[in-house]
């Protein structure tokens, strides 16, 4: 065996990271480190250097609560054998690295684009050459929908073969929203510009990427917070965690039509987001999580506001789930629509809520904490019928959770203890990877120094960039009907992918 | 039944009376007031993460501003975010706050074109294309339309179709990936139609400003009709710009 094992948020030496050749490389992470079922891929992916291509794979196992990570130099022309072949968790870690760099891989299942960046390696085609599956019959017919859909969302493009009313293959085409942000995290050099650019990645998981950034970021400067600090970053993790499966829910049930369900569910995300607003002025917590400091220390104020706000919450939110979850008109449309074996998602390398769907024990709090949750265990919530039904309590429940911890940080809220010293300079050819269980899964930064300590690479992996292949196998045999429902249950980023 | 009308009960009076005079948090960072007070402007404008911030005189642009606050943090004599949330304007050098000068955001009646208030005083149906956009305008557009903010009872809505919509609502800094569905979409709106910028990603790029995956061209082919600045926009600047743009003037 052939890696280096590395901590959530811990640096190491980029030098330190093994070499491999291919073969070895790849017998390495896809049979060897994957064949045990805790362990998953977090981030795979290539820099370029000056004739060739450095492949980083991360591959995170969960009951050694650390990340094995390996590299290996590829030339353009050298024809590869597909990781994906093998183990199609790294499907679309492949396409992207082909994307970019023109890696040539002899037998990829679908070596297809994945958002068309700025920088692609091949700039013959363009996004609306992206090339669909098909299948010839007089008795199928295809269904577009997109890039801009029907109601106040991201665009991507949906493409259906349906037989008559039954969907028998989605695919799904994104880039329409790539922005170009891991390089931007280059070109831009002000620490709070790229803080900025980190709640600006996803809108609706501002805290998750901004946490998920500064902890890589005070990993590399070798700067440690306080216990305050840690303690209200976790508080916003868990608020925004409650905010967003809130507004879910409530979408859920307006994509059901039940008006009572999305019009009570939606109130009730208003306190919670407003009270964003209270504590740093921005209701979705723009501008809360900065490095190494916080412009918004959480009061004594702030913490009888908070206690009443989860009361109130607490008794409506409990009576209309009481209402919803024994609604017989709605269980009908939530039950057995959508569903995702536990092998099928396993398969597909499923993180955050679309694994625990599915029962599988997949959470960055319980496998690699880091802040308050390195004080204790935390028991995910684990479902067992990948239906939709399975992702609606799943939100319930994690939402009964996070208010048990959101109570208990403000119980124990530690005394400010000194200021942190101002930012220094990154460490020194280095490299260091950051998870974050936000709401929606996990989170991955990772980030490479040079020999000035100016960062010379970026990462980001959202967990749409796994999960969105699962909707579309989840959706085959539903009525296309069933499709909005099954959309929202999974609400993915499409920003999150695009990047 | 009985339980459902309890349900209905219990949620008290949710919805906002009156739009234009409701109070937010003291907290909340809307126009900012710039003081006379003597301070480093290069420091200040350092700082800024999008080059909102100019010099002699300090002026802030609230079409490239985040609202991050750092400035007002680090130089708190100099500059105040107030609780102003009207900062919705059809003017783009309106966006402009400059120090010394306390007044409010306001739209330039004059040059509001004559048909928005014909056509669409009493109705307005909007389609909203996030052409990159990181979903946080378009979680607060949908909450526009919520039982709190119930946009709907001014006859404003968000529809689904562009032939049925009377303008578009731009979020996201316009990605190449996006500018041509965008002008598709724009294309499909009958006449007259009206465009609203809506963050402070579409109104300038924000902190994407500079990036080679942006294609901002559409905007310098057509009158934009309001800037609603916010990163994201707060669902009363939307409304009450909007409101203020489609009034009837005698």
């Amino acid at each position: 065996m052939n890696y280096i094992s590395v901590k959530n948020n811990q640096t190491i030496s980029f030098n330190e990271i093994p070499e491999l050749e291919y073969p070895l490389f790849l017998e390495q992470n896809v049979f060897t480190l994957l064949k045990n079922e805790t362990a998953h891929c977090v981030s795979y992916y290539g820099i370029k250097l000056e004739n060739c291509i450095k492949l980083i794979c991360c591959i995170a196992d969960d009951s050694e609560n650390d990340i094995k990570i390996s590299s290996c130099i590829v030339h353009v022309n050298e024809p590869l054998n597909s990781f994906a072949h093998h183990n199609l968790v790294f499907e679309k870690f492949e396409r992207e690295i082909f994307e970019n760099f023109g890696v040539n891989y002899t037998n990829h299942p679908w070596l297809k684009p994945v958002r068309f960046p700025a920088d692609r390696f091949s700039k013959n085609t363009s996004i609306k050459d992206y090339p669909f599956f098909t299948i010839e019959s007089e008795e199928l017919h295809e269904v577009g929908v997109g890039p801009i859909h029907a109601g106040i969302i991201e665009p991507g493009h949906f493409r259906f073969i349906c037989n008559g009313e039954q969907i028998l293959h989605l695919e799904t085409q994104f880039g329409y929203q790539h922005r170009g942000i891991e390089q931007l995290f280059l070109s831009k050099k002000k620490l709070l510009q790229r803080s900025t650019l980190a709640e600006n990645i996803s809108g609706d998981s501002v805290v998750a990427h901004s946490l998920a950034f500064v902890n890589l970021w005070e990993s590399l400067c070798n700067v440690h917070p306080d216990q305050s600090l840690k303690f209200e970053r976790i508080l916003a993790l868990e608020l925004e965690r409650m905010a967003i499966h809130t507004g879910d829910l409530s979408a859920m049930c307006t994509d059901i039509g039940y008006q009572l369900g999305s019009a009570v569910l939606g109130r009730l995300r208003t306190p919670l987001i407003n009270f964003f607003q209270k504590w740093c002025g921005n209701r979705l917590a723009k501008g809360l999580i900065r490095v190494g400091k916080t412009n918004f220390p959480f009061t004594q104020e702030l913490e009888v506001e908070l206690a009443k706000i989860l009361d109130d919450y607490e008794k409506d939110f409990e009576e209309i789930s009481d209402e919803l979850f024994s609604l017989p008109s709605a269980l009908v449309r939530f039950e057995k629509t959508g569903v995702v074996s536990t092998e099928l998602a396993t398969k597909l390398g499923n993180t955050g809520m679309a694994a625990r769907m599915s029962n599988i024990k997949r959470d960055i709090r319980y496998s690699h904490p880091h802040d308050w949750y390195c004080e204790f265990v935390h028991e995910p919530i684990l479902k067992q019928n990948g239906d939709v039904y399975a992702r609606a309590r799943l939100r319930k429940k994690e939402i009964n959770q996070s208010i048990a911890y959101i109570r208990q940080l403000i119980k124990t809220f530690p005394v400010r203890e000194f200021e942190l010293p101002p930012i220094s300079t990154p460490s020194v050819n280095s490299f260091t990877i950051s998870l974050v269980e936000g709401w929606r899964g996990e989170i991955c930064h990772s980030a490479i120094t040079n020999s000035n300590g100016e960062l010379v690479h970026y990462k980001i992996k959202d967990p749409s960039f796994h999960n969105w292949l699962s909707l579309s196998i989840a959706v085959r045999n539903n009525e296309i009907s069933d499709f909005p429902i099954c959309n929202k249950s999974f609400s993915l980023s499409y920003c999150g992918h695009d990047l | 039944m009985l339980k459902n009308l309890n349900i209905l009960r219990h949620q008290g009076k949710q919805f906002i009376p009156d739009i234009s005079s409701a109070k937010l948090a003291n907290t909340f960072r809307g126009r900012p007031v710039i003081s006379s007070e003597e301070v480093d402007e290069n420091e200040l404008m350092e700082l800024c993460p999008t080059n909102a911030i100019s010099a002699n005189p300090v002026c802030i642009d609230l079409g490239k501003c985040t609202f991050c606050g750092e400035c007002a943090i680090n130089f708190p004599k100099k500059i105040q975010f107030t609780n102003d949330y009207k900062i919705a304007t059809n003017i783009r050098e309106n966006l402009i706050v400059k120090a010394g000068n306390d007044e409010l955001i306001q739209l330039n009646v004059e040059t509001i074109r004559k048909e928005i208030q014909e056509y669409f005083s009493g109705s307005l149906k909007l389609r909203q294309v996030s052409a990159g956009g990181d979903n946080s305008c378009e979680l607060e557009l949908n909450a526009c339309s919520n039982v709190n903010f119930d946009m709907g009872r001014f006859g404003i809505d968000f529809v689904a179709s562009p032939r049925h919509a009377d303008g578009i609502v731009i979020t996201g800094p316009i990605t190449e990936n996006m500018s041509r569905p965008l002008q598709i979409c724009y294309d499909a709106i009958p006449d007259p139609k009206i465009v609203i910028l809506a963050g402070t990603d579409a109104i300038s790029g924000g902190i994407f400003e500079g990036s080679p995956a942006l294609n901002r061209s559409f905007l310098s082919k057509y009158k934009v009709d309001l800037y609603v600045p916010g990163n994201p926009i707060h669902p009363l600047t939307f409304i009450n710009g909007v409101l203020a743009l489609i009034q009837k003037r005698k």
